[in-house]
């Protein structure tokens, strides 16, 4: 069993990054997996030119969406939303870079769809960015 | 939600990070280690791992022989056979039962109460066979009040949209209880939004038992129903069906009880129980998929609409009306899934053969067994439910410190060993617990020790996996 869970996906888990609050964010975000209960608080601040200032997220769930989660703020800390846009579920499914299967898709994929209806009225997501399987 | 408050989910706060001490073994300290029951009442630690040759020496089954009758376990996991410990969600399948419902696609393939040909009568006597095998099974009074269905969902379904609308109205209540099932919740939430009216709940103490005192004062506010699990499905605890019947009746109220995780496990009999409606799912009982039976008292099912229309439930159609056919038929619309009654017919045939009673006495050695090896093996886990294996069925929920129930699943399922993780379709029984997701192992006619001890020792693997 060892080798389902790399350290790095361990590491993320025990310490997510960018886990807690903002003070004032512009965007809250809640999202759950039905499968499971769990769920996730995505906080977003947005610049006036159109970057993520900052972003915090609180939650519980397994280690795959925790990691995922960790993995997913710390890429988009300071990016263009533009960018943000293009960032597709497949990517973070790569990211995480272990065998996800059919039933922990949603697992690993909670924080992306979280962050796609935090700011689905801000930007036009790319269109392979649509939602797909799962 | 408030800017800066920390949500956790529903219940109580499970801590995010847990720094573990090093090493490969997860060595808990003595505070973390103390197995923990119920809502959180510490269970003073096993001190020895129980014996499993003493299990076998009282088993009145033999697990391992039974085995060859299952075909899955010939197949291969990397060198093992599977730890199935996910019995509670659907069994296993005895090659009679797959033989029956062969026999049914290959040998006598036909309509059931139509043709007149001699495949017509073999299946339609097969299907009718079942049916009065199902009655004895369940000490049924009559075959005619077994009604098939796809499952338990399907029969309390019926029940709540055929007597259910007939006989609640707006302002009447019905009981329900914490440890319910979504599918003995949800209809009922659809009938109560339908009707307008109120539902209530028996909440359970922290040994995961039903409060009796609190049934007692939802029964002076003379419910309709009562519809009650017979055993949970979430943390195994058998309910005192026949006592809570009789007071849910003295008080005037019809019962219905969900069957689904106490058919397969335990003597049922619906006469000695007395409640009206009885509803299980055959697939759970060795059973294929898509067999379940609604028992009813006879007087009701003929007093009760129709469920659906369509061929089959009538006697007579013209264009603007219809009479019904007979019970139980009048229910069974359309063409039913009669390779699965068939199938269940050999399933309870097999059961029958091994006698109920022993499969009990199997199940309750083996979930002491299972209580015990947990507490002992694994440091810190939770065990969820009452204490005691003489008062609950073969399903023991439990979490571990800091590794998320699907994680757990995941990884023992490298081994081979299948349990489910999640809310187990009782979610409101969850937020009770105070966790979103529960790992949980429960136990059929085929299990044995060594089952459960590749739970534990892959549960330390997890352990160790999470705290290097």
């Amino acid at each position: 069993m060892d080798d389902l869970y790399r350290a790095e996906i361990l590491e993320h888990y025990r310490h997510p990054h960018n886990f807690g609050t903002l003070e004032h964010p512009d965007v809250v975000q809640e999202g759950s997996n039905p499968l499971c209960g769990d769920r996730i608080t995505l906080m977003l601040s947005i610049d006036d030119e159109g970057r993520v200032a900052d972003v915090a997220f609180t939650g519980r769930g397994c280690a795959i969406s925790q990691a995922s989660a960790s993995m997913l703020t710390d890429r988009i800390r300071g990016l263009p939303l533009a960018e943000v846009a293009k960032i597709g579920r497949q990517e973070v499914i790569d990211e995480i870079g272990i065998e996800i299967s059919p039933a922990r898709l949603k697992c690993a994929l909670l924080s992306v769809d979280t962050l796609r209806r935090a700011l689905a009225d801000r930007i036009a997501w790319q269109a392979e960015t649509e939602e797909a399987s799962a | 939600m408030a800017i800066g408050e920390q949500r956790t989910g529903p219940g109580k706060a499970t801590p995010l990070i847990v720094v573990q001490p090093g090493g490969p073994e997860p060595v808990a300290d003595c505070e973390v280690a103390v197995p923990r029951t119920g809502a959180g009442t510490p269970l003073a630690p096993a001190t020895s791992a129980p014996d499993a040759a003493e299990v076998r020496r009282h088993d009145p089954l033999d697990p391992v022989a039974l085995r060859a009758d299952f075909p899955v376990f010939e197949r291969d996991f990397d060198g093992r056979t599977v730890a199935y410990l996910d019995s509670a969600a659907t069994s296993l399948k005895p090659r009679v039962v797959v033989d029956a419902v062969n026999a049914y696609n290959t040998r006598f393939t036909a309509n059931v109460h139509r043709g007149i040909y001699q495949m017509a009568e073999e299946a339609t006597a097969a299907y009718e066979t079942a049916r009065e095998k199902v009655a004895r099974f369940i000490g049924a009074p009559d075959r005619h009040e077994i009604v098939f269905v796809r499952n338990a969902t399907e029969a309390i379904n019926l029940v709540a949209a055929t007597w259910g609308r007939r006989n609640v109205g707006a302002g009447d209540t019905v009981v329900l209880t914490e440890l319910e099932h979504h599918s003995n919740l949800v209809p009922w939430q659809i009938l109560a939004q339908e009707k307008d009216a109120d539902l209530e709940f028996v909440p359970i103490d922290d040994d995961g038992r039903l409060v009796q005192a609190s049934f007692d004062a939802l029964l002076r506010t003379r419910p309709k129903l009562v519809a009650f699990t017979h055993v949970s499905n979430g943390i195994g605890t058998i309910n005192p069906v026949r006592e809570m019947v009789e007071r849910a009746h003295d008080a005037g109220a019809l019962v219905l009880v969900d069957g689904a995780q106490a058919v397969p496990h335990m003597p049922v009999n619906v006469a000695e129980l007395g409640c009206d409606f009885y509803a299980f799912s055959g697939h759970k009982a060795l059973g294929p998929t898509g067999s379940g039976v609604l028992w009813a008292r006879r007087e009701l099912l003929e007093a009760m609409p129709p469920y659906m229309g369509g061929g089959e439930m009538i006697r007579e159609v013209h264009l603007r009306s219809t009479t019904y056919n007979d019970v139980p038929w009048k229910f069974e619309a359309g063409t039913p899934d009669i390779a699965a009654a068939i199938g269940l017919g050999a399933a309870v045939d097999y059961l029958t053969a091994l006698g109920m009673d022993r499969v009990r006495e199997h199940e309750r050695l083996l979930t002491a067994y299972a209580l015990e090896a947990l507490a002992h093996g694994v440091p810190g886990v939770t065990l969820h439910g009452p204490r005691a294996a003489d008062d609950r069925a073969g399903v023991v929920s439990f979490n571990l410190p800091a590794v998320h129930p699907h994680d757990v699943a995941s990884l023992l399922d490298r081994d081979a060993v299948t349990i489910r993780a999640g809310h187990h379709c009782t979610q409101p029984l969850h937020e009770r617990l105070g966790e979103a997701a529960t790992a949980r192992a429960s136990f059929g006619v085929y299990s044995t020790t060594d089952d459960i001890d590749r739970l534990v020792a892959g549960l330390r693997r997890v352990q160790a996996l999470f705290a290097r």
